[in-house]
C-alpha cells in the first residue's frame, strides 16, 4: 500500500479526496505505525463514499410530479423534464411498480389555465334565453355559429348525393371506407386550395401540392413544431397569444415558447426590437430559437398584421435563419376596413425566402366546422412537406368528412355567399357589442378580424396587477355570470385586458351581457 | 433547417415492408387493364363486406344525413369538438367491445379515449406509459408500424421477445425473461410488454397459457401490459378470443395493482373494414392514463360526423350481429382458399384462426437459411411472380423464410390468380426451370430502377 502524497495530488483530486488526505497525514502522526496507516486510509475512504452518496442523493433528477401554483402570467404547464432513464436506472429500478410516464403524470395533474376553467364552468350552467336565463353566458369560446344555418341548408340539399352515389364507382362506400392517403385526398386538397384563395379575397392562389391536411389546426401546429424544432429548442411568440398554443406546441414536443411582449401603445403589434431582444435573451439562456409563431389575424387581439410588419418579420427570420409559422385560421373572419394579407400573398409577389414560411389554416373558424376536424399545413419547403406528410399518419381527417367537404368547398357560389354573409353578421354583432361596452366606458383594441373583441377593463380592476385582473375575472364569472378570457391566460403583459367572443350570441343577448357587466362595473368602480 | 426527428428515419418508412408497396403502386394489378401487374397482398385491409355496410347506409339516411328522428342535428355536430367524445358513440363502442369478448367483461365508457385511428392510440398510449429512452418488450414477429408508433416521437425503445416456429411462435416464459435480461444489459428500463392479440402477422389468438405467462411476468417485474386487440372482431375459428381483461379477471386480479397497468387498444379499421374513417381508441383502467390520453387526443380527434354515423350503426344490434357473423364466415372461406391453394403448391402456413392474413412458411424455397436469401426470394416474388407480400424480416422475425400474405383486400378471382402464380413459381423454382424468369425479366429492370429513385409510400 503506497502512501499518498498530498503535495503532488490535491489539485487533481475531487474535494472529498483532498479533504481526506488532509486527515491522513495528521492521523498518521497521531496513531503511530500501521494502525495509523490503516485508520488514515479507512477514514478518508469512508468520508469519500459518504460524500459521493450525499451528492448523488441531491443530484438525481426529480420527476416533476408537483403541479406549479396556478400562476397564469407564465404558462400553466410545468417544465417537462426529460428524465434519462439510463442515468437514473439504479435509483428507480426497484422502487415500486412501473408508473406512467413523467409526461402523463404532469399532464393529468396540471391545474388548467383559467381559459379552460371558465369553459368548464359554463358547461355546468349554460345560459339559455328562455330555459335558463340566469345561466352563465359564454364569451370565452371563439366559435362562430352565425352562419351555420347556411351550411346546414347546403348539407341538407346536397349531402346524400355527395356521400352515397347511387351507382357505385367513385362514390361507393369502398371509396371512403378504405385507407386513404394520410395527408388527405387530392380532391380535397384541390378544393381546399380554391377555398383558401376565395376566403382571402382571391388575392393569392394556393398550390394543392403544397397542402397537407390534418385532423384540425391543433395537430397542424404540433406537427410543424416536431418538424422544425428539437426537444429543448424554442419558438418566439408575440403576446398576448392564444392559450391553446401552450398545449399545441409544448405538450409533447418539448419545445419552449418564449413570449415577446407587445404593448397597447402599439396596438399589440410586435416590434422587431422586442423580437431581437427576446432572441438574444433566449440565446443567453442556452436555448436555440428555431422559429417565430404568429397568429394573423391575431388571437386574442383581432388585428391584422400590417404589410410592413410582415416584411420586417421575414427579414428578421432570414437574418436569424429561423422559421415562421403563421396561423391564419381567422383569415376569412375579417369584417373591418383593412384587408387581410396572407403570408402567401407576400411570398407570391415579393422576393423573400419561401422555404422558412409555413402557414396553418383550418375550417373551424371560417366555416364553423370545428367538430369535423379539418386543418391545413401549407408550406413552401419540400422537406417539411415530406416530414409533415408522414406525421399525418397520426392525425388524418375522416374520409367520410373529406367526401362531404369536397363538393361544399368547390361550390364557389355557395362559398361566396357564405363568406359575405358571415362577414356582414360578424360586423353587425361586433359593432353592437363594442358600442355596448363603450357605453360602460370600456374601450376595445382596434380590431378588424376574429370572432371576439379585446376589451380594456383595467379601470375596473381593484389593483393594476394580475391579481386584480383575476379578481375581476372571478366576479364576472360568478356574479355577472359571463365567461370571458382574462389577458393573463393569454400571457398579456398589461393587466386588465379581456377577450370577449361575441359570435355565439344572438343580437338580443347583447343587452343582457352589457347589463350584467354594468352591474359588476358599478360595484367595481365604487369600491376602488 | 429541420429538426432531428424530421430528418431521421425512425419513422421506419424506408423498411422493406413499405418498399414493396411502392413497387405495387407503380405497377398495380388490374383484372382488365393490367393483368400482369403486381397483386397487392401486403395490405391488411378487409374489403370482403362492403356490400353489408353499403346496404345499411342506404337504408339509414338519417344517420348519413346527420338527423335524429328526422330533425337535423347538423349544427350540434358541426360545433362538437369535446375531447371526451360523443357519449352515444362511446356507449356503443364499449358494448361492441364487450360483445366481441363474449360478454365476459363489461367496459366503462369513462375509461375509453377516442383517437384518430389505432396508430394514434398506440402512439398516445406510449407517450403516457414511457419516458424517452425507456423500453417496451414486443414478441416477434410484430407489426412493422410499431417501430414508427413507439420509437419516432415517443422515443421509446423496442426490445424484441424472440419467438420461434418450433412452438408456433408462442410466447414462453423463458423468452420473456431472456428479453428482460437483454434489456437490462442494454441499460434500458422496461416499462411494459406490448402484445397484439390476435397477432399481426401470425393471425393467431393468444392462448390461455401465453396470457398467464404475460400476467405472471408483468406482476413479477411490475410492468404494464398493453394489448393491441384491433383484430379481435376478425376471429373466424376456434379457439375463441380471450382478451387480456378476461385472463386477468379469471385470476381474480381486479383488485390488485396490476389492474391499473392493463391497457387495450382497439379500432374499427379491421373489424368493420373502415380504416378510412380513422376510428381508434384506448381503454385503460388507469385514471392518470385516461386523463392524460384524453388531453393528448386533441391532436387526433374523430370527426363528429363520423362518430354520429357510427353510433347509429353500432346501435343497430341486428346489423352488427349479422355483420360480424357474415364477415367472419367470409374471412374463414378466404383464408381456407389461400391455405389450400398454397398447400397445392407445396407451401405451408401457420394454422390461424383470426386476422386478414396468413403467416406463410417459405423456408424451403430459400437458397440458404439467411435473411439475404429471404430478401432475394422476396424480390423474386415481387418482380417475377408479381405479388407484394411482406417479408418476415420487416416484422423482425428471427427466422428467415416466413412471409405475411393478406387475403381480404382483393376479389376471389384475384386471389385465384395469385395462387396460380405462386404454384407456377414454386414448380419452376423446384424444377430449376427459368421460363418464369424470362417472362418477368423485363419487369425487373423497369421497376428496380423506379424503386431506387422514388419516395416510399406511407404504410397501411
Amino acid at each position: 500500500m503506497t502512501r499518498n502524497h498530498p503535495s503532488t495530488r490535491p489539485e487533481r483530486r475531487k474535494p472529498a479526496g483532498a479533504t481526506a488526505m488532509r486527515l491522513v497525514v495528521p492521523l498518521q502522526g497521531v496513531v503511530q505505525g500501521r494502525g495509523g496507516l490503516i485508520l488514515g486510509s479507512l477514514i478518508p475512504c469512508a468520508l469519500f463514499y459518504f460524500l459521493q452518496f450525499y451528492m448523488k442523493r441531491h443530484r438525481s433528477p426529480k420527476p416533476s410530479s408537483d403541479p406549479p401554483s396556478p400562476s397564469t402570467s407564465s404558462s400553466n404547464l410545468p417544465e417537462l423534464t426529460r428524465t434519462s432513464s439510463r442515468s437514473s436506472l439504479s435509483t428507480r429500478g426497484s422502487f415500486g411498480p412501473a408508473r406512467v410516464s413523467t409526461r402523463a403524470s404532469s399532464i393529468a395533474k396540471q391545474t388548467d389555465s383559467l381559459y379552460y376553467v371558465g369553459l368548464d364552468k359554463v358547461k355546468e350552467d349554460p345560459y339559455h334565453r328562455t330555459d335558463n336565463p340566469d345561466g352563465i353566458i359564454q364569451l370565452g369560446l371563439s366559435e362562430n355559429s352565425l352562419c351555420l344555418d347556411l351550411i346546414e341548408k347546403w348539407v341538407l340539399e346536397n349531402l346524400t348525393d355527395s356521400i352515397m352515389g347511387t351507382n357505385g364507382g367513385d362514390l361507393s362506400i369502398s371509396g371512403i371506407a378504405m385507407y386513404q392517403p394520410f395527408d388527405g385526398m387530392m380532391e380535397l386538397k384541390v378544393a381546399m386550395a380554391g377555398f383558401m384563395s376565395q376566403v382571402m379575397g382571391q388575392r393569392v392562389s394556393f398550390d394543392p401540392s403544397q397542402i397537407i391536411l390534418t385532423a384540425g389546426a391543433t395537430p397542424a401546429v404540433e406537427i410543424l413544431s416536431f418538424c422544425l424544432a428539437d426537444h429543448g429548442n424554442a419558438f418566439l411568440v408575440p403576446t398576448p397569444y392564444y392559450p391553446g398554443f401552450d398545449r399545441d406546441v409544448r405538450l409533447r414536443t418539448g419545445v419552449e415558447l418564449i413570449p415577446v411582449h407587445c404593448r397597447s401603445s402599439d396596438n399589440f403589434i410586435v416590434s422587431i426590437s422586442a423580437l431581437d431582444q427576446a432572441f438574444n435573451q433566449t440565446r443567453k439562456r442556452g436555448l436555440k430559437v428555431r422559429g417565430i409563431l404568429i397568429s394573423n389575424p391575431a388571437n386574442p387581439v383581432g388585428n391584422i398584421l400590417p404589410r410592413e410588419t410582415i416584411y420586417d418579420l421575414l427579414d428578421f427570420a432570414r437574418e436569424k435563419n429561423i422559421h415562421i409559422i403563421s396561423d391564419e385560421i381567422y383569415g376569412g373572419c375579417t369584417y373591418g376596413s383593412e384587408e387581410f394579407i396572407s403570408m402567401a400573398e407576400i411570398l407570391d409577389s415579393e422576393d423573400f425566402d419561401k422555404s422558412r414560411v409555413h402557414i396553418v389554416y383550418g375550417l373551424s373558424k371560417d366555416l364553423s366546422l370545428p367538430g369535423f376536424r379539418v386543418g391545413v399545413i401549407y408550406s413552401y419547403n419540400e422537406s417539411v412537406l415530406a416530414a409533415a406528410k408522414k406525421l399525418t399518419r397520426f392525425s388524418s381527417i375522416s374520409a367520410l368528412t373529406q367526401r362531404l367537404l369536397v363538393p361544399m368547398l368547390s361550390d364557389t357560389k355557395f362559398i361566396q355567399e357564405y363568406i359575405e354573409t358571415n362577414r356582414r353578421r360578424i360586423k353587425k354583432l361586433c359593432n353592437s357589442f363594442v358600442a355596448g361596452l363603450k357605453q360602460l366606458g370600456i374601450k376595445c383594441a382596434d380590431s378588424n378580424a376574429g370572432l371576439y373583441c379585446w376589451a380594456d377593463m383595467s379601470e375596473l380592476i381593484p389593483s393594476y396587477s394580475e391579481k386584480g385582473e383575476l379578481e375581476l375575472w372571478d366576479k364576472l364569472l360568478n356574479i355577472a355570470k359571463i365567461n370571458v378570457t382574462p389577458g393573463s391566460a393569454c400571457h398579456c403583459i398589461e393587466p386588465g385586458w379581456f377577450r370577449c367572443c361575441f359570435t355565439t350570441l344572438a343580437q338580443e343577448d347583447i343587452p343582457v351581457v352589457i347589463e350584467r357587466i354594468r352591474r359588476v362595473a358599478e360595484t367595481s368602480k365604487s369600491s376602488s | 433547417m429541420l429538426s432531428r426527428k424530421a430528418s431521421c428515419d425512425a419513422h421506419g418508412q424506408d423498411s422493406s415492408y413499405f418498399l414493396g408497396w411502392q413497387a405495387y403502386e407503380n405497377n398495380p394489378y388490374h383484372q382488365v387493364d393490367n393483368p400482369s401487374g403486381i397483386i397487392q397482398m401486403g395490405l391488411a385491409e378487409n374489403q370482403l363486406s362492403f356490400d353489408l355496410l353499403e346496404s345499411w347506409l342506404a337504408s339509414n339516411p338519417d344517420a348519413v344525413g346527420m338527423k335524429r328522428n328526422g330533425e337535423s342535428v347538423f349544427k350540434e355536430l358541426a360545433l362538437f369538438q369535446d375531447y371526451h367524445g360523443l357519449p352515444a358513440f362511446k356507449n356503443e363502442l364499449v358494448k361492441l367491445m364487450s360483445k366481441i369478448r363474449g360478454d365476459k367483461a363489461k367496459f366503462d365508457p369513462k375509461k375509453l379515449v377516442l383517437t384518430a385511428g389505432a396508430t394514434s392510440a398506440n402512439e398516445t398510449l406510449m407517450f403516457c406509459l414511457a419516458d424517452p429512452g425507456e423500453a417496451f418488450l414486443l414478441p416477434t414477429p410484430y407489426y412493422p408500424g410499431f417501430d414508427r408508433d413507439l420509437k419516432w416521437r415517443p422515443d421509446v425503445e423496442i426490445v424484441p421477445i424472440h419467438c420461434s416456429s418450433s412452438n408456433g411462435f408462442r410466447i414462453t416464459m423463458p423468452a420473456l425473461e431472456e428479453a428482460y435480461e437483454r434489456a437490462q444489459r442494454l441499460n434500458l428500463k422496461v416499462k411494459g410488454v406490448l402484445v397484439t392479440n390476435p397477432s399481426n402477422p401470425l393471425g393467431t389468438t393468444l392462448t390461455r397459457d401465453e396470457l398467464n405467462h404475460l400476467i405472471t411476468f408483468a406482476i413479477a417485474k411490475r410492468i404494464h401490459i398493453m394489448s393491441d386487440e384491433i383484430y379481435s372482431g376478425t376471429v373466424f375459428d376456434s379457439p375463441r378470443f380471450i382478451s387480456i381483461t378476461e385472463a386477468v379477471m379469471d385470476r381474480n386480479l381486479e383488485d390488485t395493482d396490476l389492474w391499473s397497468r392493463i391497457h387495450i387498444v382497439y379500432s374499427l379499421s379491421k373489424d368493420l373494414g373502415l380504416p378510412g374513417f380513422r376510428v381508434g381508441m384506448i381503454y385503460s383502467n388507469n385514471e392518470t392514463v385516461v386523463a392524460a390520453a384524453t388531453k393528448m387526443s386533441s391532436f387526433g380527434l374523430i370527426s363528429s360526423q363520423t362518430q354520429f354515423l357510427l353510433a347509429n350503426m353500432l346501435a343497430d344490434k341486428k346489423f352488427t350481429c349479422k355483420y360480424m357473423k357474415e364477415n367472419g364466415k367470409r374471412l374463414k372461406k378466404r383464408m381456407e382458399m389461400l391455405v389450400s391453394g398454397l398447400k397445392m403448391a407445396g407451401v405451408r402456413c401457420l394454422k390461424s384462426n383470426a386476422g386478414l392474413f396468413c403467416w406463410v412458411d417459405m423456408r424451403h424455397l430459400l437458397v440458404s437459411n439467411t435473411f439475404e436469401a429471404e430478401k432475394e426470394l422476396w424480390k423474386k416474388i415481387i418482380f417475377e411472380v408479381g405479388l407484394n407480400i411482406s417479408p418476415g424480416s420487416s416484422c423482425h422475425c428471427t427466422e428467415p423464410g416466413w412471409f405475411r400474405v393478406c387475403f381480404a383486400n382483393m376479389s376471389e378471382d384475384t386471389l385465384q390468380v395469385s395462387l396460380r402464380r405462386i404454384k407456377a413459381f414454386v414448380e419452376s423454382n423446384i424444377s430449376g426451370c427459368s421460363q418464369q424468369q424470362q417472362r418477368r425479366g423485363s419487369i425487373i429492370g423497369k421497376w428496380v430502377s423506379k424503386l431506387s429513385s422514388s419516395d416510399p409510400e406511407p404504410d397501411r
